[in-house]
């Protein structure tokens, strides 16, 4: 009898994935139902395109969002955009949602905002769902408990035409994080910790629930940035069990289930989480107490240290690694076996689908009241969506970035990426709380270290690498 | 109809760990709004010094006429980051069949098989001796066969099995896609909803 209730016992990721399979045979892919599909103007266009070679129509609209955010300036929002082929990539995105009949929050619209920013925020996205979007980062919504991630143009394509896509489920694994963070270190020197632990690749195949007190006591916002880098370890995606803290965040939203529906949704939600006996494919444990503020010195997320640490020596890098440690380091202009505190830098970006949300601003803000930036920094600080940029507003937040020298800049990917206007220039050191440290990731030849709001925004007070502790 | 059963090509070697999909093709060339065409740019930065086409990085694989193909082989974790499928479209345009590494990242595994382009994953040991093969002599050929999921360097007759799905398998041969597929399933799809 034990062992029957054993085998009934399920993952979070079992249960959600499991009650959205459409049709499975063996040796193929599931047939998996998508509750909600969000696009943006970037890997959109060969989709619809797609559609109309085939004369299909997009299959569920209502399940269809889209915003513009990867190629929009994050200054003068209100002019047509300058650089053409961005301006013809978000007006195609606005012909396409027009012509299939889809809901566009486009640049000036008042829920405009990076994809990923806009669905936990307008309460669209909800515990028990399938979510995808053309974008690794999709991952984020995780946070929500749903199975989250990233597709490619063909693949949105197919969820386009169907509301469905062909996936193999992924091998399951935990993370547990216990005991309590210390002072100056938030979620993203969590996840920052995590992925230097085990590598850019090593979670390549699994979909990964975080679990554990310390996942426990964090904001959504906070789980949002933890789950958001999942695809950093290589993860097709992270996810949380859904809690009161997930509940109170939804309660209220635009589009969120109110009376009834919330009663509704509210009991099923309940039942999402891993049962006691699931058993997952690989579980890794950490000590909250281990992690200090992070920073990265390379150029892949798992390239990260405690800010107080060294570099590695080469000597102290295995063999095989060398060649890339050592690339990594030129284009870094980096030498190993060096602490990079109080190295200056020349640019810091506040901002991304990882921390841009009210309470990284509000972190940032609580921060840098009364102080002053360094002189040989430009600070950016981009808000995720327009209902966070009204929020920073409101709350005197965008009063005490401009005493201080910080640019409150329209929202958008940004810095980010190197796509739209907002780039590092060639050679350039910038702290940036984004997710890639990618060579050329914020401009040709841009040299990236990732880091939290907190350590960015120490980094923009002191004009360099800074322990945020000295200052707490 | 595109379609994939076997090729034999020489190789294009880029002996390099976590190639990501930024640098197989930056987010600035990602504004086109076809699939065509992405193949000039493809690891631009790596190919071009301060971006510019008549400064050809001569160091970089892509610009030594010694190293041809439509094989290119890499080192593990190839196409991590972005879910950009012009990465895919990128290869494909430039002319790439078929990527042999040892660890493929999954987002792009996908993308690529989705463009008939054939990600075969190979042993640490047999990738090195791909590069080292084709060190030795840049004219080596590869024989890549899919219905017998087999990689052959043929000068020296090493051989390896590889993975791939059933399905996805039969898609590269048949020249079938996806979402034939799905569009199929139409009815047991709108069934499905019913049931919700």
């Amino acid at each position: 009898m034990i062992l029957e209730e054993n085998n009934m016992s399920k993952t979070l990721l079992d249960k959600i994935w499991d009650g959205h399979v459409v049709y499975s045979k063996p040796g193929y892919p599931d047939v998996l139902y998508i509750d909600a599909h969000f696009i943006h103007e970037v890997t959109s266009p060969q989709a619809f395109d797609g559609l109309r070679e085939r004369n299909i129509p997009v299959f569920r609209i209502k399940q269809t969002h889209a915003t513009a955010d990867h190629n929009v300036p994050t200054l003068n929002q209100h002019l047509p955009i300058r650089e053409e082929l961005s301006r013809r990539q978000v007006e195609m995105l606005t012909k396409n949602c027009k012509d299939f009949g889809i809901e566009l929050y486009g640049l000036g619209h008042p829920f405009n905002g990076i994809v990923h920013i806009i669905g936990p925020e307008l309460g669209i996205t909800l515990p028990g769902m399938t979510i995808v979007c053309g974008d690794s980062h999709t991952s984020t919504h995780g946070a929500f408990g749903t199975i989250a991630f990233g597709i490619g143009t063909s693949q949105v394509e197919q969820v386009l035409a169907t509301q469905c896509t062909l996936q193999y489920k992924p091998k399951r694994m935990k993370i547990e994080i216990n005991g309590k963070l210390r002072k100056g270190v938030v979620s993203k020197d969590i996840i920052l910790y995590i992925i230097s632990q085990i590598s850019s690749s090593g979670a390549t195949g699994y979909f990964v629930e975080y679990a554990g007190e310390s996942i426990r006591n964090l904001s959504m916002e906070a789980r949002m940035t933890i789950c958001n880098m999942s695809i950093e370890m290589g993860a097709r995606g992270g996810l949380i069990a859904p809690d009161e803290t997930t509940f109170n965040y939804i309660k209220g939203r635009e589009f969120a289930p109110k009376g009834n529906d919330w009663d509704e949704a509210l009991a099923y939600w309940k039942t999402l989480y891993s049962d006691k006996d699931a058993v997952f494919d690989k579980v890794l444990q950490f000590d909250a107490a281990d992690i200090e503020p992070m920073i990265t010195y390379g150029t892949n997320p798992g390239m990260g240290m405690g800010i107080t640490k060294r570099i590695p020596s080469l000597s102290e890098v295995e063999g095989h690694d060398r060649k890339s440690f050592r690339k990594a380091l030129d284009y870094m202009a980096l030498e190993d076996g060096i602490s990079l505190l109080g190295k200056p830098i020349d640019y810091v970006f506040i901002g991304s689908c990882t921390n841009s949300r009210i309470e990284d601003l509000r972190m940032v803000a609580s921060f840098v009241k009364g102080k002053k930036k360094a002189d040989n920094v430009q600070v950016w600080i981009v808000p995720g969506s327009k209902q966070v940029e009204k929020q920073a507003r409101e709350e005197g937040i965008q009063a005490i970035f401009e005493a201080a020298g910080f640019q409150l800049r329209g929202p958008g990917c940004s810095a980010c990426l190197g796509m739209n206007e907002d780039k590092i220039p060639a050679g350039k050191y910038c702290v940036s709380t984004s997710n890639r440290n990618f060579e050329g990731r914020q401009g040709p030849n841009a040299r990236t270290f990732l880091t939290s709001p907190l350590t960015a925004a120490a980094a923009a007070i002191t004009g360099k690498i800074t322990d945020v502790r000295e200052y707490l | 109809m595109k379609t994939f059963q076997k090729i034999i090509s020489t190789i294009v070697p880029l002996p390099i760990e976590n190639v990501d999909t930024d640098q197989i093709i930056p987010a600035r060339f990602l504004k086109a709004t076809t699939r065509e065409g992405f193949g000039k740019n493809l690891f631009r930065d790596w190919r071009y010094e301060h971006d510019d086409e008549n400064k050809p990085k001569k160091d970089f694989v892509l610009n030594n006429p010694l190293f041809k193909g439509e094989i290119l082989a890499a080192e593990k974790n190839f196409g991590c980051g972005s879910s950009r499928e012009h990465a895919a479209w990128a290869l494909a345009d430039y002319g790439f069949r078929v990527v042999v590494s040892s660890f493929f990242a999954d987002i792009f595994r996908n993308n690529a098989l989705n463009n008939f382009i054939l990600p075969v994953t190979v042993s640490e040991s047999f990738l090195g001796q791909v590069f080292d093969e084709v060190q030795r002599n840049p004219k080596t050929e590869i024989e890549v066969d899919l219905p017998k999921q087999t990689i052959k360097i043929l000068s020296t007759g090493a051989s390896e099995q590889f993975e791939i799905n059933l399905y996805k398998k039969e898609c590269l041969i048949n020249g079938y896609d996806d979402i034939d597929y799905l569009l199929n399933l139409k009815d047991k799809i709108e069934e499905y909803e019913g049931t919700r």
